[in-house]
């Protein structure tokens, strides 16, 4: 048991009070990067979860697009761009999907599980690409015009507000996270990965467990994605697509799986090279990204984070 | 009635294609236990040189037949080069670790591969069709079949029968089985295991560039071929048993012919039909439809 306090939750709500502070005075593209790494950290802190259960999801990017979509839809089709109601619409749909998909994959472990999430997220996939209506493989705009009843759409603040939800969402994941992760279940996630009959023996439930870990790391992902999809302004079915759950599994195996902390961190870093590397270098990053990621799994197992805790060894 | 055929003639077409690229994936996964992304990118380098060199061969005036040997030896080149490479140069330090993070490791080197082939071969895409033509074609009641489409079926036929009969008839075929069952036993019995493993990844490299050199006549060659095709790999393996052989070729079979019925009924229904086949042989078969039990691990 660890007995120096855990300073996550100080260093959180620094965090959340430091960036909304400073965001009024950021330049465009750093309040726009910023936003992007938070909404991809979102996503990357669920799949912490997963991997500290010890199952690896290789169809994340099904509740990702799910989330854009169900808060991306409301527009077209109900005439509804409120901000709240879109994120509250995208959680719902997202919880509800992964509560049923749930009692199947919680009888999957290791590749097996990675697969049927796999082919459930292609299913999705399939379905955009030919579906017209929602414009398919193209995607749509997505248009969120205000927040609480105040009219953002067009206002000098507009980037501003959709950047503080972001910041606040990611405060919001991070501390229920981290109180989850504190709680009785929380803790159970770590005995699974090492043994399930164990836990079994001791009376605890394996498969809820699992169940209830899925379920929250699936409304991160949706929740990650109707941000994503607001901040960017557009959707396509590519967020569904298995390359893009890919790479959430890179950030998550990048970052660690130490802290709650660690998603962020790594969605930021990643975030960035991408963004400079379009710019720089766009027939090459991936490579980058494919040589990171052999030299994190052969040098760093824990992830980036785990670099803190050998600096305060030391 | 005619409708029917052709959704048979091009399912079978689309299985045999399917089954080329998916039972190096199963036959690597079986001995070597690992499911090998990268796999993809191995099928786009076997297009990507075969369009190149087939290309130059028929533009230096060669015999447009040979351009067929052209395809075959773009394969083997690229299964030879590539193969030990990979497996020599990383993945032999990998053996031992978790299953999933051997995927995340051929992950890795799909991702590197994407981009080598960008750099070498650029993002435009390049068009070798006249391969495909060069065979003619036949009637089937009122639609036409280019003859390359039967040859596609018969080189999966071939593989596939091949590949049992070294399995099942030859020494190398037993060892390998040996090596499947139980790897440290094989060892014990003085089998070169890492030789096995080498052997075994080349081979299933060079069967991933056949079917990319193969189909490089029938597409247009550009990035994202491995991306697409490897997912597709995944279902058909995956259906049929993670490192079965017949359960692979099955596995083709059922998603040629269910997709070619969704194209020909309902071509909305395209590429779900498949994703739908695979979650649901998973769901009532965990395992996929040709598994071994396994004992229980305390």
């Amino acid at each position: 048991m660890n007995t120096r306090r855990d300073r996550s939750l100080s260093i959180l709500a620094l965090a959340l009070v430091g960036l909304l502070l400073a965001g009024p005075f950021l330049p465009r593209w750093t309040m726009f990067l910023i936003t992007v790494s938070l909404c991809y950290g979102i996503v990357v802190l669920g799949m912490m979860l997963l991997m500290r259960t010890g199952v690896v999801s290789f169809g994340h990017g099904l509740y990702y697009c799910l989330g854009a979509y169900a808060a991306g839809t409301l527009e077209p089709f109900f005439g509804i761009s409120e901000i709240a109601i879109m994120l509250a619409c995208a959680v719902a749909v997202t919880g509800l999907t992964s509560a049923v998909l749930a009692l199947l994959l919680r009888k999957y472990r290791d590749i097996f599980f990675a697969m049927l999430s796999l082919a459930f997220s292609m299913i999705l996939y399939g379905l955009l690409v030919k579906t017209s209506a929602l414009g398919s493989s193209d995607g749509f705009n997505v248009s969120a015009r205000t927040f609480l009843g105040f009219t953002i759409a067009g206002a000098p603040y507009e980037r501003y507000v959709v950047f503080a939800i972001t910041v606040i969402s990611a405060y919001g994941a991070a501390v229920l996270m981290q109180l989850y992760l504190r709680s009785h279940r929380g803790r159970l996630a770590g005995a699974i990965r090492d043994n399930e009959l164990r836990v079994e023996y001791m009376g605890a439930s394996v498969a809820n467990t699992i169940h209830v870990n899925y379920v929250f790391s699936a409304v991160l992902a949706g929740l990650g994605g109707a941000l994503a999809g607001i901040s960017v302004g557009h959707i396509d079915p590519e967020m569904a697509y298995w390359t893009t759950s890919g790479e959430f599994v890179f950030v998550a195996i990048l970052s660690g799986t130490g802290s709650v902390l660690a998603p962020f961190l790594g969605a930021m870093i990643f975030e960035t090279i991408r963004s400079f590397a379009y710019e720089y270098s766009p027939n090459t990053w991936q490579m980058a990204l494919g040589v990171t990621m052999l030299l994190v799994i052969m040098f760093l197992p824990g992830g980036l984070w785990s670099l803190f805790g050998k600096l305060r060894r030391t | 009635m005619s409708q029917l055929l052709a959704v048979l003639i091009d399912g079978l077409n689309y299985s045999s294609w399917l089954f080329i690229i998916a039972v190096g994936l199963t036959l690597i996964y079986g001995v070597m236990k690992i499911l090998n992304i990268a796999h993809g990118s191995l099928y786009a380098l076997g297009a990507y040189t075969a369009a190149s060199l087939a290309g130059s061969w028929l533009n230096q005036g060669h015999s447009p037949m040979g351009s067929y040997a052209v395809l075959l030896v773009a394969a083997v080149l690229v299964g030879v080069l590539a193969g030990p490479l990979i497996e020599r140069g990383l993945l032999r330090f990998m053996y031992g670790k978790d299953e999933i993070v051997l995927v995340l490791v051929t992950y890795a080197v799909f991702l590197i591969l994407e981009d080598f082939i960008k750099l070498l071969w650029g993002v435009d895409p390049y068009l070798l069709y006249q391969p495909y033509g060069l065979l003619g074609s036949f009637d089937v009641g009122n639609l036409t079949y280019p003859v390359y489409n039967l040859a596609l079926i018969a080189v999966a036929i071939a593989v596939g029968v091949t590949l049992t009969w070294v399995l099942a008839r030859t020494r190398q075929g037993k060892i390998l089985i040996a090596v499947i069952h139980d790897r440290e036993m094989a060892a014990a019995q003085g089998i070169n295991v890492s030789l096995v493993y080498f052997v075994t990844f080349t081979v299933g490299a060079m069967l991933g560039a056949l079917g990319g050199a193969l189909t490089a006549p029938m597409i247009s060659v550009q990035p994202g071929i491995g991306a697409e095709t490897i997912v597709l790999a995944f279902a058909v393996v995956v259906i049929g048993g993670l490192g079965s052989l017949p359960g692979a070729a099955l596995a083709a079979v059922l998603v040629g012919l269910v997709r070619s019925a969704a194209v020909h009924y309902r071509p909305e229904l395209d590429l779900f039909s498949i994703y739908l086949v695979m979650a649901i042989v998973l769901i009532v078969r965990p395992k996929g439809l040709f598994s071994a039990q396994e004992a229980r691990k305390i």
